[in-house]
């Protein structure tokens, strides 16, 4: 790569300036007078817009009285996650869009920095409010410790079914460990809140890929998949191998696994529309890159929220709409890719012949998707898919009934807490299963 | 985890948090619903001859942003029939025997007291609560807080009804009075097993200024109410203390008055009561309060090491010593932390108009500095201070040893 058209590593303390949390924890002071403004509300809004239904008004009441702990305690309850959920979900579209300060035009209550602020106390002062259930005898498996893994596994583990987590990459998490963006949610945050959970007493076998399912049906009362999403989509244009090209996935996995200390091109191009394309954008604007997002549809169209898109914008994330790439240009290294202008009917597009132009870039990121794990899935027998996603009874039973899945491998790409809300009432569904309801 | 189990004066509770005789009472259905939430205890809607209430009844006091910092009632004892509310009463306590179940009652004659205690005995409730306490409508009729006030009549009923009960007997008291100790001795002489206290305080909460009509309004009308919530614990923990702290008072104390949080339940405790009771926050909140209650005390007497509630009874009611055993030469100045302080100039504004004229500015800075050689340590600009802990009062060793006002000079009596 001609070394002037990629920049070099920014210094480790420009890096933490730029990648500062977009929400930092709370000072004491703040979580008193933003909880006092929750008027505890009944049946209330925001309680039923959580995925995980966290009794929310309740613990701002706890947060209000400073008993941080009980508002810990009550967060933990329905979801072991909720640290993570609290930094990296997207409130104003779940709690904090439901809440009934809307209707008066005043600001939510922020739901999602409470919820961070008493659950890191609590995980720093490893203060524990669960422990391992007398030992059922049965013997658990669950693939991925993506945070559908982790909340399974915990949740198993409260009801005293003995439970060995596999998972394919170094460090577990998921993507709360590689995928999401590091000023929400950083690698201490993940280990810290991942020592803090499995401390309960279950095992994560990390650097473990899990091929073969023959030997684990074997050991294995029951298997919970929590595969989450596969790799980056192709986009299927001439010059997708030339070197500076990546998928969206791979490079953020690669920016977490390397602590941040990654090198992006001078002019980097972005394919996509959606909340990954966002991350990716900013964060090669934030070591540095000029970047553009080219997408197909108008900004009506797309499937990032709002609130990613102003972020953006805020980092000098420039947007091309109504445009697609047909050929990414250059000899070993990527120099431009050639674009075309699109007419939208309805929701048909139509390119604009004629309408060609040439964008020159150093980097360009495909984040139009993650493929699914089909084959897979097509390796254990019985796993019925819809759209190369297993599909699951309310027990989070597939229809082999041996295995149990949740998470992005369910329901195409959602978010963490759909991941944590399916791992907990999956590992119900699993002991249901298991103790043939016998429990009273 | 600790211990919230109770035994006030033989009556046992999973928890000391009862709701108190009103409203959130009126009915079995509420009062089991507040047992599945949690309450360890209920206080029934007091029992009497049927009454007739008025519409409409309450009226509050907010302040700044904050809804009913007080609450204001018109309204009475049950209104529903004795034979109703004694079927319900059965219903509760046999669906939840373990929760404390007690009935306020209010009556005339001995013969009302007594048919009433039979009857109730019968059902196998918990104990009794005698309200001396309202101090609207039935006081007019020679109940409630007309008997509250007057001692003789107190130890009169009390032991009308001493000598039929076999179950524990609290008495209600009405903050009404000037010495809350003259009510709560009577009691105690007419053979109760306790009291509670605080009743509701005669208030007219404000004036409609568009009908010039004081609220709640009746037809156009109104008539002085009981005033309770937030704004009144300072007053109860006051009479609360002075029973804890009364030698010859020696029962046990149920506490009642602005309680909302665990915090304001601790304080109750901390003043000497055995359990707490709640109306105001739960007329606001519902029932499901009580989880904070419940999860805060006892997360507060983990953290200090403390196995029962009861090893915080009475702590601090120790410390509320009378003025003239206070220490004259201890001394404390206010200190600012630049570091927190947001200029506002709230604290030089209260010292230099409303105390001492101890806070200065400087020409080119907007933080205020203390002048310590003038600050007399009052606490006010620390009160203002709109930022947490940023003015702290901060002790100055003098080195002198403890002078109380008999022996200080400047006292007339002293030689
Ligand atoms: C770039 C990006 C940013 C995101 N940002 C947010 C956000 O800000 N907020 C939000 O709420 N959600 C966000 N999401 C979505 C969120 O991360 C996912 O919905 C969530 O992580 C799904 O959890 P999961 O457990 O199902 O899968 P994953 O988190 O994907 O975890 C699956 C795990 O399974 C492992 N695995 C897979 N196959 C095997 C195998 N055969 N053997 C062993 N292990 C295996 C993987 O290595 C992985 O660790 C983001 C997603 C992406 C891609
Ligand atoms: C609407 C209303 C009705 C009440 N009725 C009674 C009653 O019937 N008997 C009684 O002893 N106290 C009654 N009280 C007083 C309460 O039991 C309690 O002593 C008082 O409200 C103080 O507690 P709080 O600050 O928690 O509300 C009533 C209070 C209110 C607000
Ligand atoms: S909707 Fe808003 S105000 Fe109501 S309980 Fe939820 S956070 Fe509090
Ligand atoms: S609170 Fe209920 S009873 Fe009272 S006025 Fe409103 S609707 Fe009527
Ligand atoms: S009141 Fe507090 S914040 Fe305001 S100027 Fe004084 S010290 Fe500073």
């Amino acid at each position: 790569m001609p070394d002037n058209s990629w920049l070099p590593i920014p210094k480790e303390n420009i890096i933490k300036e730029r990648f500062a949390k977009t929400k930092p924890i709370m000072t004491p002071s703040e979580a008193v007078v933003e909880s006092s403004r929750c008027i505890f509300c009944h049946d209330a809004p925001c309680i039923n817009a959580c995925p995980t239904s966290i009794d929310i008004p309740m613990f701002i009441r706890q947060i209000m009285t400073k008993n941080t702990t009980g508002a810990a305690k009550t967060i933990f309850t329905q979801n072991i996650l909720g640290k993570s959920c609290g930094q990296v979900c997207p409130t104003s579209v779940l709690c904090e869009g439901a809440c009934v300060y809307h209707d008066l035009n005043e600001k939510p209550i922020d739901i999602g920095r409470l919820q961070a602020y008493a659950t890191e106390s609590a995980i720093d002062k490893n203060i524990r409010f669960f422990e391992k259930g007398k030992s059922t005898g049965k013997k658990v498996a669950i693939i991925g410790a993506g945070p559908a893994g982790i909340a399974c596994a915990h949740e198993l583990t409260v009801l005293g079914h003995e439970v060995t987590i596999f998972e394919a990459n170094k460090k577990p998490g998921g993507l709360n460990t590689y995928g999401v963006a590091p000023y929400k949610f950083s690698n201490e945050d993940a280990s810290k809140e991942l020592k803090y959970i499995s401390e309960i007493g279950f095992k994560i076998k990390t650097n473990s890929p899990v091929k073969e399912v023959k030997k684990l049906e074997k050991e294995f009362d029951a298997i919970f998949i929590g595969t989450g999403l596969g790799s980056s989509r192709k986009i299927n244009i001439p010059g997708e191998n030339l070197k500076g090209v990546f998928g969206a996935t791979e490079f953020i996995h690669n920016l977490r696994a390397k602590e941040l200390k990654v090198s992006v091109g001078k002019n980097v191009i972005v394919i996509g529309g959606g909340n990954t394309a966002i991350d990716a954008a900013v964060e090669s604007s934030l070591l540095g890159a000029n970047v553009t997002i080219i997408y197909r549809r108008s900004e009506k169209e797309q499937s990032a929220y709002n609130f990613e898109v102003e972020h953006a914008k805020k980092h000098n994330v420039k947007f091309m709409y109504l445009t697609s790439p047909v050929e990414i240009l250059g000899k070993g290294n990527i120099t431009g890719v050639k674009c075309i202008r699109n007419k939208l009917k309805k929701s048909e597009i139509i390119p604009q012949k004629g309408s060609e132009f040439v964008v020159s870039c150093d980097m360009l990121i495909k984040a139009s998707g993650q493929k699914k794990m089909v084959e897979f899935f097509n390796s254990i027998s019985k796993i019925k898919l819809g759209n190369g996603k297993i599909i699951v009874n309310k027990d989070f039973q597939t229809t082999n009934p041996k295995y149990f899945a949740g998470g992005d491998c369910i329901n195409g790409g959602k978010e963490v807490v759909n991941a944590v809300a399916n791992g907990r009432d999956a590992a119900h569904g699993i002991d249901k299963f298991l103790i043939k309801n016998k429990r009273k | 985890m600790a211990n919230l189990e109770t035994n006030f004066a033989g009556i046992k509770s999973p928890n000391p948090f009862w709701l108190a005789s009103a409203p959130p009472t009126n009915t079995g259905y509420q009062i089991m619903n507040a047992f599945r939430a949690g309450w360890g205890g209920a206080v029934w809607k007091t029992l009497g001859t049927p009454i007739v209430n008025v519409s409409s009844r309450y009226s509050a006091v907010s302040y700044k942003n904050n809804k009913l910092m007080g609450l204001n009632n018109i309204e009475l004892i049950t209104d529903r029939s004795l034979e109703v509310n004694l079927k319900e009463i059965k219903e509760v306590k046999e669906k939840f025997p373990k929760n404390a179940l007690i009935i306020s009652m209010m009556f005339e004659t001995k013969e009302e007291w007594h048919d009433c205690i039979i009857r109730c005995e019968d059902l196998g409730v918990d104990g009794f609560e005698l309200n001396y306490g309202c101090p609207h409508g039935m006081c007019e009729r020679g109940m409630g807080s007309a008997v509250g006030q007057n001692p003789e009549v107190c130890e009169r009923i009390t032991s009308w009804v001493t000598e039929k009960a076999t179950k524990p007997v609290i008495v209600k008291l009405t903050p009404n009075v000037t010495d809350i100790s003259k009510p709560a001795l009577a009691a105690q002489r007419g053979g109760a097993n306790a009291v509670s206290l605080i009743n509701t305080i005669n208030s007219v909460t404000g004036i409609n200024l568009t009908t010039m009509e004081p609220n709640p309004t009746v037809a156009g009308q109104s008539s002085h109410g009981g005033y309770c919530g937030p704004a009144v614990k300072p007053i109860a923990l006051n009479m609360l203390a002075e029973l804890t702290n009364n030698p010859n008072f020696k029962l046990p104390i149920s506490g009642i008055g602005g309680i909302e949080t665990w915090q304001d339940a601790t304080e109750f405790f901390l003043m000497g009561a055995t359990s707490v009771q709640v109306c105001t926050a739960v007329m606001h909140y519902g029932f499901r309060i009580v989880t904070d209650l419940i999860s805060g005390v006892s997360n507060y007497l983990d953290l200090n090491n403390m196995k029962h509630v009861t090893d915080l009874k009475g702590i601090a009611a120790k410390k509320l010593r009378k003025w003239e055993e206070l220490d004259l030469n201890y001394k404390v100045i206010a200190h600012i932390d630049p570091e927190k302080c947001i200029s506002c100039q709230l604290c030089y504004i209260a010292c230099e108009d409303g105390a001492h004229q101890s806070i200065a500015l400087l020409p080119d800075s907007r933080i205020p500095i203390i002048k310590e050689d003038t600050c007399v340590g009052c606490n006010l600009c620390s009160l203002v201070c709109p930022v947490e802990s940023c003015i702290s009062m901060v002790e100055v060793k003098t080195k002198k040893k403890k002078l109380v006002w008999a022996n200080h000079p400047a006292n007339p009596a002293h030689i």
